[in-house]
This record gives C-alpha cells, sequence and structure tokens, in this order.
C-alpha cells in the first residue's frame, strides 16, 4: 500500500494533484482539495506525479 | 552497454534539470550525473517569489523541492556557471575554468529576467527570478514605502499585490493598455485592473520609463509623458531572456531558446535534450509549432520525456517518437483571488467569457482559429476541470 499524507497548512486548493490521479485526489464544491490517504501499490507512479506537481510540495507519498 | 558507464551532465539546478535527473534513473540511466547550478541552493519552487514567500520573508529551505531517493547519487555542483562549450567535444568550460566532459547533455540552463537599458542610478533597481532577488527586494517592501513596478504581466502584478499587502505605495508602469493583456485578453485585464485598482495599486498604462532619478540610490521614477513617481524600489518585471549564450558557436537553433523535437531532443551529433523554461519543443495539443511555454508544469512535462529520450539515446536506441503532448498550467495569487490557467491562452486571437463576469468570480474561453487553446479561472477552481477536458480533447 502507498500512504499518501497533504500538509494542509501548506496545500493552497490549486488542484493540479486532482489531474494526475483523479480517483485520489479531488477538490470538493467548496474548492477544498479531499484526497484518500491509502492506496493500492499499483498506483504509485501517478500519486508521485501529483506530488511532483504540487506548487506548494505538500504532498508526501511513503 | 558499454562497459564503462556513460555520464551526463545537466546545465542548470532548477526544476527541469531535477525532474530529468529523477526520469534518467527511472529509463535505468546507471551512469554519473553532475548538475551545474549558478545558485548556491538545490532546486526551490520559485512560484511563492512573488506571493507568500515575498510577503512572509523567504526561507529557501522551505521552497526546496523534494528529491526522489534515487537521485540521491546526484553530484551538485554551485556557484559557478557553465560560460562556453565545445559540443562536438563533449566538453563544457566553467566560469572558474573548470572544463566538464559529458556523453549526454540536458540543457535546462531556464531563462533570466529582462533588463531594459534605463539610465540613472543603479541601486534600488531589483528583479525577481532568485531567492537572492526576494530576499533583497523584501528589505525594501514597508509601510510608507514607494514600489514602482515596470511591467504588468503576472510577476509585476503579484509583486504589486504583495507589496500593497505589506503597506507599501505601488505604482505600476507598463506600455500595455490593461494588465496581464496578453496572456489574458483586454476583458480579464481590465476587470483584474479594478481588483488591484481596489486595493489601492496607481496603473500609469501606456507608458515607458525614462529615466531613473536619485544620487546613489533611486528616490524617484520619470515616465515619458513626464510624471515623476516616488520610489523607494524598482522592481523590473518585463520579461525574459533565455540563457543560451553559453550555447553559442556549436550551430544551434538559438532563435528563441533551444529548439528540440517532441522527445526534447536536439538535432545535434551528440545526445542532447533541453527542458524547461529554455526549451521551444513542439505540443500535439496545439499543432506541433515548436514554442517556449514558461508555465508552471512544463519543467517537470518536458524533463520527464527527456529523461527517458536520453537514457534511450546513451544505449545507442532511437528514442520514442511518439507525440509530446502535455496540458501547461499556471496558476497566480493576487489578493485572495486565485487565477488559473490550463492550455495556451496567451496564442488566442479572442476570448470569451463562459461563466460569472470579469469583476467577480469568473471563466473564460480562449480560441485561435483552430478551435478552443485556452481555459482562465478566477475564483473557480474546482469548476475548471471540465473545461481543462474539453481542451485536451480538442
Amino acid at each position: 500500500m502507498v500512504t499518501i499524507t497533504v500538509d494542509m497548512d501548506k496545500c493552497q486548493h490549486y488542484g493540479q494533484c486532482c489531474f494526475e490521479a483523479d480517483d485520489v485526489f479531488a477538490l470538493n464544491d467548496d474548492g477544498q482539495l479531499e484526497y484518500v490517504k491509502e492506496v493500492d501499490g499499483s498506483r504509485r507512479a501517478d500519486v508521485e506525479s501529483a506530488a511532483d506537481v504540487c506548487p506548494m510540495q505538500a504532498i508526501t507519498v511513503e | 552497454m558499454n562497459s564503462v558507464a556513460a555520464s551526463v551532465v545537466v546545465v542548470g539546478a532548477g526544476l527541469g534539470g531535477l525532474r530529468t535527473a529523477e526520469s534518467l534513473r527511472a529509463a535505468g540511466f546507471e551512469g554519473a550525473i553532475t548538475v551545474v547550478g549558478d545558485e548556491p541552493s538545490m532546486p526551490y519552487s520559485r512560484p511563492p517569489l512573488s506571493k507568500e514567500a515575498l510577503s512572509a520573508g523567504v526561507q529557501v529551505a522551505e521552497l526546496e523541492f523534494r528529491r526522489k531517493p534515487s537521485v540521491a547519487d546526484v553530484n551538485w555542483q554551485f556557484g559557478s556557471p557553465v560560460i562556453s562549450s565545445d559540443l562536438a567535444a563533449r566538453t563544457l568550460t566553467l566560469a572558474d575554468g573548470t572544463q566538464l566532459a559529458f556523453d549526454g547533455l540536458v540543457i535546462a540552463s531556464g531563462i533570466r529576467p529582462r533588463r531594459l537599458p534605463i539610465p540613472g542610478p543603479e541601486a534600488g533597481r531589483y528583479v525577481l527570478r532568485t531567492s537572492h532577488d526576494a530576499i533583497g527586494l523584501r528589505n525594501y517592501l514597508a509601510p510608507g514605502r514607494s514600489a514602482v513596478i515596470m511591467g504588468a504581466g503576472f510577476i509585476g502584478c503579484e509583486v504589486a499585490a504583495t507589496a500593497r499587502g505589506l503597506g507599501c505605495e505601488v505604482h505600476v508602469v507598463a506600455i500595455d493598455e490593461q494588465p496581464m493583456i496578453r496572456p489574458l485578453g483586454a476583458e480579464l485585464g481590465r476587470g483584474l485592473r479594478e481588483r488591484h485598482e481596489h486595493h489601492g495599486v496607481d496603473f500609469h498604462l501606456g507608458r515607458t520609463v525614462q529615466e531613473f532619478l536619485g544620487g546613489d540610490h533611486i528616490t524617484s521614477v520619470l515616465l515619458d509623458d513626464g510624471t515623476e513617481l516616488p520610489a523607494s524600489v524598482v522592481v523590473e518585471a518585463v520579461g525574459s531572456v533565455c540563457n543560451v549564450e553559453w550555447l553559442e558557436g556549436n550551430g544551434l537553433d538559438l532563435t528563441d531558446g533551444v529548439l528540440v523535437d517532441q522527445g526534447m531532443v536536439v538535432d545535434f551529433e551528440v545526445p542532447i535534450v533541453a527542458v524547461g523554461d529554455v526549451a521551444r519543443h513542439p505540443n500535439s495539443l496545439f499543432g506541433n509549432i515548436p514554442r517556449r511555454i514558461e508555465h508552471w508544469n512544463m519543467p517537470t512535462e518536458t524533463g520527464r520525456r527527456a529523461g527517458v529520450s536520453l537514457a534511450a539515446l546513451l544505449r545507442g536506441e532511437q528514442p520514442d517518437q511518439g507525440p509530446f503532448s502535455a496540458m501547461p498550467a499556471f496558476w497566480s495569487d493576487q489578493y485572495h483571488h486565485k487565477i488559473q490557467s490550463f492550455g495556451m491562452p496567451g496564442i488566442a486571437t479572442s476570448s470569451q467569457l463562459v461563466e460569472g463576469s470579469a469583476d467577480e468570480a469568473c471563466i473564460f474561453e480562449y480560441s485561435d482559429d483552430t478551435g478552443l487553446v485556452g481555459i482562465v479561472g478566477v475564483d473557480r477552481t474546482a469548476e475548471l476541470a471540465p473545461y481543462r477536458k474539453q481542451l485536451l480533447e480538442r
């Protein structure tokens, strides 16, 4: 399994991550980021891509 | 495979250089990687330098990108930029005289702010590209100080908003008729100008700076119509210049950055790729016309592709010839407003309001004769996803 942590003090809700893994990251109707905290190992590359493109470098993947 | 592992030199220690190094490793390249940077820092995020980091005070360590474990063995060389190259001989010369040999080269040298030849004192003139620039500029931004911003593009407008937030008197001087008119068009430009004016920014549009006035240090700025603006500090945000001088004399096409193909490969007899702001590359989403795109995600997208291409070339294989199709994206923060863009609104010939109004939360579509080319939202980030999808399918 891959564990995802988003530092919500850093996150500015730009939503760039959503386009790399839209089943993991999403902006809700209020524009706030919601995400799945644990995904299958097969999703690692997409989740790492999401962390790469985060403008605030707020996403940690372990 | 050669018995002796090949070596790669990356010129430029920014986001594009980092992502290319990571991509080389992911593509199985096991040779030595050396990254040469002229700033004394590991790759860090620049967009905050005109926004929250400028406001709060720049801590460059906090802006560093996370680096994948695969690049832990990369050799980072800071402080002595590459000044010339003999690409056919596969050698680079650094400012301190050191020569570096390579089997494969990554051109990730980026851009620098354009400086205009304006007479007057030098002290008090700032550009904004590096953490060093931002730290110097921040010292001037305090209540009661007057900041004159030259240029009404994104960086100019972001600095204007940040400087207002820090209590400065702010003037923006630009030749354009509206701020951000080239990327966003006149209608949204006007709407954003009114937001700035509401926050107390004075615009001097259609104007140019003729001279900086003062003794050792700038105290005011003289415009072409005779207006004199008080200035504790001047920020020059009037576009960029490609860092390609070190590549001259090798016969490369350096017309506007470094021309590459869809694999980010330079047409040359040795393995060379170019990435990020300095790479002029085709994009199949936008007619494959080679363009430089100074948008946030392009160093990552071009770096990923370039690493795979270079790893193939160094194995003696032909790189993937498939199209390069990456959706450019950037954002801007001005006051509490979030501007978000997808695609290439800057190449559009027309814009159309599709949601809201230019004075409030809104979405604009941008088109040229091929159809939809860009989408921009103001305070509508969550609603942009379906428009971005439309762009991808164009």
